[in-house]
């Protein structure tokens, strides 16, 4: 198969744009938040600003492997986006996100500190909870569109004239927001590591981490928000160039709803957080699917 | 003007205060003061933190404490003594538990005193720090920080304990924790022979 020039396009703008675009949400982010709490907020590139300092400072690490392990996540993070934007196959997307999260988990078990390795156990349990909807919205892209490549995805292969996936994946369309909020790290959801002072076991998952090597973690961050964001995108289009803006607002949108229940929530216990992903999993997701099924059967 | 002045993460510390000046620190963080305008955040981990603030005296049981959530800071950092008990002791000075101000046990770059301090002076503290971060950093870039050679790690290792054992004279500028500071003195004081021990034999071997 000819690799196409789209694909191509988008694999270096977000290479090259992904972290820019990222850093700038998150900078967004903390704006927003800060008005909505009634401050004035810090300025929009604090992020990048926070980056810098960060490289600028002593390097300290517990071990010589967890600079190994952090490096990983953000290069797996990295393929990830990749794939994604390259049009590659959603499945296989979805597998290396999940081996880059476990990076992550394996080097803040591996500092033996009993405050990153709470962390790490409920990064775990959050991989546990969002993990089946993550798969249930591939399986749901895929009835609708007959295929796993992100590339006929958008460009709407297999739909209807003029349907867009959203139509026929509501439900799931709702799940996938309610695990974005995990994915994101926002209140209530936010168990393994908050941005929000005074929240937090010491610092969660990152607690061992400093310097240049929580830069890396931001920056994977980074990544990964906007390949989330590229993902509520999937939902919309059609090979028609207005679905495509279209889409690229909801995902904008979607990332302001995710500020909005951050700022309006307090964090949840883990327990409330595993079962209700799970009962939105399954009343939303797995019952879209079925009936997606039936109707498929019926046309 | 480097990154950290723009970016300075602080972790708060409750010595033996009377809460007065948590307060006040934790006021700074409100819509009213909002300290992260400028970019400050407070974290909770050592590790993160650029500035410590430290509130009330300190005492024989968290002299431990304080040490080791200074250590465990990555250099560049600067420490704020918030408030007069952890400038001086304060009221609490003359109590059988009382060892001092925060300067009897780690180097302190600003005090803010006050009783409680006002979060305008806190604010302004951390300002000053930010002063003093700047020039630590400054000093790092002259200096590898990574100590490769033993007479290196010896330097190092009296370079911690200046404020303490500063030397009689001050040699250009004022010395501060983290800045440049070269072994000469050991050898061009020879009066300081008393002070000296069998961990400055190495730093006089690399002067010859
Ligand atoms: S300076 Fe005053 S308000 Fe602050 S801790 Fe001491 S006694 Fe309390």
């Amino acid at each position: 198969m000819p690799v196409s020039i789209y694909a191509v396009i988008g694999l270096v703008c977000y290479l090259i744009a992904g972290p820019f675009v990222g850093g700038l949400l998150s900078g967004i982010d903390r704006k927003v938040t800060a008005r909505m709490q009634g401050r004035f907020g810090p300025p929009i590139m604090q992020p990048f600003y926070d980056v810098r300092k960060l490289m600028e400072k002593e390097p300290v690490t517990v071990n010589s492997g967890q600079d190994f392990y952090v490096m990983c996540f953000l290069i797996f993070i990295i393929i990830t986006g990749g794939l994604f934007f390259f049009g590659e196959n959603l499945l296989l997307v979805i597998f290396t996100l999940t081996t880059a999260n476990l990076f992550l988990v394996i080097g803040a078990y591996s500092s033996n500190s009993p405050y990153a390795q709470i962390g790490a156990e409920r990064e775990l349990l959050q991989m546990m909870a969002y993990e089946p909807m993550v798969l249930l919205t591939a399986v749901g892209l895929y009835m609708t569109t007959g295929s796993f490549r992100i590339g006929d995805i958008v460009a709407g292969v297999g739909l209807d004239s003029g349907g867009i996936p959203l139509q026929y994946l509501v439900g799931i369309f709702i799940g996938y927001l309610f695990i974005l909020t995990m994915k994101f790290r926002k209140s209530p959801f936010d168990l393994s590591l908050s941005h929000h002072a005074h929240q937090e076991l010491v610092k969660g998952v990152t607690t061992e981490f400093s310097g240049r090597t929580l830069a890396l973690i931001e920056i994977a961050h980074w990544y990964e928000n906007v390949f989330l964001l590229g993902f509520v995108f999937l939902f919309f289009p059609n090979g028609t160039w207005y679905m495509a803006v279209i889409g690229a607002a909801v995902a904008l949108l979607a990332f302001f709803l995710e500020v909005f229940i951050d700022n309006a929530f307090a964090r949840m216990k883990w327990q409330f957080a595993l079962k209700s992903s799970w009962l939105v999993t399954i009343t939303f997701g797995a019952a879209n699917l079925i009936l997606l099924y039936y109707l498929r059967g019926l046309m | 003007m480097s990154y950290i002045t723009k970016s300075p993460w602080i972790i708060h510390y409750d010595g033996s205060s009377c809460n007065g000046c948590d307060i006040e620190v934790l006021a700074c963080l409100t819509p009213m003061y909002d300290v992260e305008r400028f970019g400050i955040i407070n974290t909770g981990n050592p590790k993160h933190a650029d500035i410590f603030l430290i509130t009330g005296s300190i005492n024989e049981q968290n002299v431990s404490v304080v040490k080791q959530i200074y250590e465990q800071m990555p250099e560049p950092k600067a420490v704020a003594a918030i408030g007069i008990c952890a400038t001086s002791g304060g009221v609490f000075k003359d109590c059988y538990n009382i060892m001092g101000g925060v300067d009897t046990v780690i180097p302190v770059d600003v005090y803010v005193p006050g009783c409680a301090a006002r979060p305008e002076a806190i604010i302004d503290g951390v300002v000053r720090a930010l002063g003093a971060l700047d020039e630590k950093k400054k000093a790092m870039e002259k200096r590898p920080h990574e100590t490769t050679t033993a007479a290196e790690a010896v330097a190092n290792l009296d370079r911690m304990g200046l404020p303490d054992g500063a030397p009689p004279e001050p040699l250009e500028e004022l010395v501060l924790p983290g800045d440049d500071i070269e072994v000469k003195y050991f050898g061009t004081q020879p009066d300081d022979e008393s002070a000296d021990d069998s961990k400055n034999s190495g730093s006089g071997k690399e002067e010859a």
